[in-house]
Parts: C-alpha cells; sequence; structure tokens
C-alpha cells in the first residue's frame, strides 16, 4: 500500500538564500513603518530611517533576485517551480529600487509617493516571499 | 462673410490666449520667471570637469586685461584689498564634518568632489604685494595661519575681521604689515554644528561698530530637520565692541556675500537659493537687506511662492516674505560681490560684480563667470553683462571656479578661483 501525497514536493530554499529572502521583509517592511512615522509627524529622522532600510533592503533582494535568476535559467527542478517566485522578486526590487530614488528626493519631497511605494513593495516582498517558501513544506511521504 | 468672422474670431483669440498665456522666461532682474516646480526621479547633475588653465585665461572685455597674480594657493576664497594695496587673500575648506545622512549623502558628495579642487584647505591668510605698482605681486607672505576655514574679511581702521567657519576673530592691522602680530582675538563664536553650508561671509559697518555675518542653512530644504536650522540662513548684526548678536535678516538660505553700498549704511548680499526644483528655480539673487526681513527660507522662495517640501508649512511667516531685489539666474551660485567705482572705466563704473562659481544642479550649466549688474540711482538696473568668462570652456572642461570678487580702488577687480588656485586680477588699459 502506497500513500502518496503528491502536490509539493520538496526542493526547499538553500539556507543563505533563504535568509536572504527572509531579510527582505522587515527591512521593506520597517521602512513603510518609517515613511508612516514621517508622514505623521513631519520628523525627517524617520525618512532617514526609511532611506537605510530600503538600502539594505535592496542589498539583500539583490541578491535572492540573483539567486532565484541562475536558478530559473539553470532549470533545474528548483529554477522551474520557482520562475513566478523570481518575477514576483524582480518587480519587488525594480519597484524598491525607484522607491530608493524617490527616497533620495529632500524632506516632503518623498511624500505622498514614497510612502504609496514603500506600501506597494511589502505587499510585494511578502507576495514573494510566500512564492519563494511555498515549495518548501514538508511532503507527506509513506 | 460669416466665415470671415469666425476665422476672426478664432484669430483673435489665438492672439489673445498667446498674449494672456505667455510665459515669463526672464531669468535675471527684478521679475523673473518661476517655471513649475520639477524633479525627476534624479536630480539633474552636471558636474564641472576640471582641466588646468595652460595658456589659456579668461576672458574679459576689450580694453581690459587679466593676469593671475597667484597661484598654487590652498583654496582662495575671498580677498581683501588693505589701504596700501596689499591683497590678502582668505584659504580654506570647511564643513567637512556634516554628517553623510542618507544613502544620497555619500554618492552625491563622490560625485559632486569630482567638480572641485583637491588641494587641502590652507586655513591661513596669504598676503600678496605689489610693491612697485608694475601689476606684478612679487610679495607673498603668510599673514596668518592656524585659521578655521577662513572666508569673510574685513578691515575697519586698525582691526581685521576675519569668518572663521566657527567664529568670528580679529586680528590687530597696522599699514604696511606683511604678518599678523599674535593669534586672533575672538569676537564671537557663530553656529558651526554640521555647517553644511560653512561659509560664513563678512561685512562690516562704515563706522566699524557693527558686523554683518552671513549664515547659510543646514540642509538644502530642511532634509537634515528644523533643529539643526537654529540660528542659520540668516545675517547677524554684530556689535564689534562686545560680539553681542542679533538676527539682522531671517529666510536667506545661503548669503555668501555681504558689502556695504558706498556712501549709504545699505547692506547687500547675494544669496543662493535653493536645488532641486528644476533647471530655472530657484534664482540665486542679489539684494539689499532689511532689518528684521524675512526672504522665505525654507517656506517660500522669491517672495511668498511656497515650498511644498517643507512641513509643517508657516503661511502666516510666508507672508511677511520679502522678494529679493535682483534675480542673477537659478543655481549659478553666486559667492562674491563687489561694488564697482568709476576706476573700472565708464561700463563698469556703477553697479556690482557678483562672482558665479557655477552650477551643479543643471543639465546646461550656468554660472562659472563674473557678471556686472548695472545699477541706476543706487538700484540694480539692467540684464548683467559677463565680464570674465571662459571659466568653463567650450570644450566642455572648467578651468576655473570665481568666488570672490574685490575691488582695489587703485584700478582693478580681484577675482579668487578656488578651482585652479588662482587669484586674478582684471584691470582697464590705460
Amino acid at each position: 500500500m502506497s500513500i502518496s501525497v503528491g502536490r509539493t514536493p520538496t526542493h526547499p530554499l538553500h539556507p543563505v538564500h533563504a535568509v536572504l529572502l527572509g531579510g527582505c521583509v522587515p527591512l521593506f517592511l520597517g521602512a513603510l513603518l518609517s515613511d508612516i512615522a514621517y508622514a505623521r509627524s513631519y520628523e525627517v529622522q524617520w525618512l532617514n530611517f526609511a532611506s537605510w532600510l530600503i538600502a539594505g533592503a535592496l542589498v539583500f533582494c539583490g541578491f535572492a533576485l540573483l539567486w532565484a535568476v541562475v536558478e530559473v535559467l539553470r532549470r533545474d527542478r528548483r529554477g522551474r517551480r520557482r520562475l513566478g517566485y523570481a518575477l514576483m522578486l524582480l518587480v519587488t526590487f525594480v519597484v524598491g529600487f525607484v522607491n530608493a530614488l524617490v527616497h533620495a528626493k529632500d524632506a516632503w519631497a518623498t511624500m505622498p509617493e514614497g510612502l504609496i511605494l514603500s506600501a506597494l513593495v511589502a505587499i510585494f516582498v511578502l507576495a514573494a516571499t510566500w512564492l519563494g517558501f511555498a515549495g518548501t513544506r514538508t511532503a507527506v511521504t509513506a | 462673410m460669416m466665415r470671415f468672422s469666425l476665422l476672426t474670431a478664432v484669430g483673435l483669440s489665438i492672439l489673445l490666449g498667446g498674449c494672456g498665456g505667455e510665459p515669463n522666461t526672464a531669468r535675471y532682474g527684478a521679475n523673473p520667471g518661476l517655471p513649475e516646480q520639477q524633479r525627476g526621479l534624479l536630480p539633474s547633475m552636471k558636474i564641472a570637469d576640471p582641466v588646468g588653465w595652460g595658456d589659456m585665461r579668461p576672458t574679459v572685455p576689450q580694453g581690459y586685461a587679466i593676469t593671475a597674480i597667484a597661484t598654487g594657493l590652498k583654496v582662495p576664497r575671498q580677498t581683501l584689498v588693505l589701504p596700501n594695496g596689499d591683497i590678502l587673500v582668505a584659504e580654506g575648506k570647511g564643513g567637512g564634518d556634516a554628517p553623510k545622512l542618507r544613502p544620497k549623502d555619500i554618492i552625491a558628495g563622490i560625485i559632486k568632489a569630482k567638480g572641485t579642487t583637491s588641494v587641502k584647505g590652507g586655513d591661513r591668510l596669504t598676503l600678496l604685494r605689489d610693491a612697485d605698482g608694475d601689476g606684478v605681486y612679487e610679495g607673498r607672505t603668510v599673514f596668518a595661519e592656524g585659521l578655521n576655514a577662513p572666508y569673510g574679511l574685513a578691515l575697519h581702521d586698525g582691526s581685521l575681521y576675519v569668518a572663521n567657519q566657527d567664529a568670528l576673530v580679529r586680528l590687530d592691522y597696522r599699514n604696511g604689515q606683511t604678518r599678523a602680530d599674535g593669534a586672533p582675538t575672538t569676537v564671537t563664536a557663530l553656529p558651526a554644528a554640521i555647517n553644511h553650508h560653512w561659509t560664513k561671509s563678512l561685512a562690516v559697518s562704515p563706522d566699524g561698530r557693527l558686523l554683518y555675518v552671513g549664515i547659510g542653512s543646514n540642509s538644502n530644504i530642511t532634509e537634515r530637520g528644523m533643529a539643526a536650522e537654529v540660528d542659520r540662513a540668516m545675517i547677524w548684526q554684530v556689535d564689534a565692541a562686545t560680539g553681542a548678536h542679533r538676527p539682522f535678516a531671517t529666510g536667506v538660505r545661503n548669503p555668501t556675500a555681504l558689502a556695504i553700498q558706498p556712501g549709504t549704511q545699505t547692506l547687500w548680499a547675494v544669496a543662493n537659493e535653493r536645488d532641486e526644483l528644476g533647471p530655472d528655480l530657484v534664482p540665486d539673487y542679489l539684494t539689499s537687506v532689511r532689518d528684521g526681513g524675512f526672504y522665505g527660507w525654507p517656506y517660500s522662495y522669491w517672495g511668498k511662492t511656497i515650498d511644498p517640501r517643507v512641513r509643517p508649512q508657516k503661511p502666516a511667516l510666508v507672508a511677511t516674505a520679502i522678494r529679493p531685489d535682483y534675480a542673477l539666474g537659478a543655481h549659478v551660485a553666486a559667492l562674491g560681490v563687489a561694488f564697482s567705482s568709476s576706476v573700472m572705466g565708464g561700463r563698469f563704473a556703477d553697479g556690482v560684480f557678483v562672482g558665479e562659481h557655477g552650477s551643479w544642479n543643471r543639465d546646461a550649466p550656468s554660472g562659472y563667470k563674473v557678471v556686472f549688474v548695472p545699477f541706476r540711482d543706487g538700484r540694480p538696473a539692467g540684464q548683467p553683462v559677463d565680464f570674465a568668462v571662459g571659466f568653463m570652456g567650450k570644450d566642455g572642461k572648467t578651468r576655473g571656479r570665481p568666488v570672490g570678487v574685490t575691488l582695489d580702488p587703485r584700478g582693478a577687480l580681484v577675482i579668487a578661483d578656488d578651482l585652479s588656485n588662482t587669484v586674478w586680477r582684471v584691470t582697464p588699459n590705460r
């Protein structure tokens, strides 16, 4: 007798790839929260925080994206399944980079575009992370 | 007939529309055009590409000659002509301690540094002397050293005032002296935290009792927070005897040079306005300075035009903002001002010379020259006239960047050039 739960075979992210991807979430989320704090308080230090958080997020996101693209290009079993993840991460990176440029404007010139972009990027990075880790569930085998 | 009148009506409306909607594109003068604010994803940046002068010279009008009277200086900024004809040169480079708050500060700092000299500031005053009056400044001594990015210079009787980036100091001066007797005495400390705009410009009242010190803002447009702007973007009036100060005029983003109009008590200033609002915003300006006047920064520019980048806004304060007298053009970076006199010859006798260091925030560079703003009845009148050009060549290379301009009453204009580390002297041919 055999039980087969064949929905998602296990092809977990490499641990380093997982760290890179996981790191994007709090960094982009932190940028969003900082933008909200600036918009509510006009205290520019929050904008400085947001700028650095986005810069840091782009470093993590950039390396995760590189990794994902290489896997897709290698067309191995992991890569085939991760095309959607790689695309979502690409969108995250591009919009995140535009957001970094917007955050290089001075003071309130960043608003409201910066806040809107930070919110979008936060959603995108959550989606990318979901897709990225979705394939890593341990499948039930017998 | 019907068709004719229809055409006429259309034609008329086009004409009228053309009249009503004609944008004011004036870049200079009392009533400059103020186009829509604009800023792309990246700020426009065109940084000077420095090369040496070689055999070249700045170009001056026909009937005038220009010579380099001192080279190899350590970042000359402002000059002062002493009663005996000696020239003092303030050399220095300040502001290096301004913290890099954002990734932008680091990147922009690296890019902008390419357009300036790599020489370390001298933190000193150099004295140049032409003993025999032949136009060759054969004498050169270090008058004072150990200063802190000296910039503004002023003399009244036996008191030589120097505006360091952190303090206004006084040295005793006797006619003919080539070296200061001792260490300077501090008149008053000046706002020096961060020093985003570090230059401290200086002028002395005709009676010598009052000093005026220009103090630039600590940011382009409040991006370092309002706490950093206490005692910034203003012109102080300082009591020469006691060092006590009060704000004389406020809201002047970066008052880079000050001068008293000869024969009056009126203080004039050139000021550098804010960046990143487009190629033709905001005009740098020349203005007489009103006691107690508010000139807009950071809340508004050219009078009452709101800058939306500043929060919270202050409409009540903006309602009091004064329009400057004369627009010099956006991004020209006026750093020097000097009233002329008849010694400079007919066309250039009545007006002011303005040294323009040159733009970074503009695709088509502006400034990089010395202009003359003609005056009539004590007020600016007419378009600025090029007086010394060719600092940025037609080949796109930049050979010099004018800073301070000073009138030598013997009949010359002295121009400090902080890119080629040269002092130039322009004389009318006799």
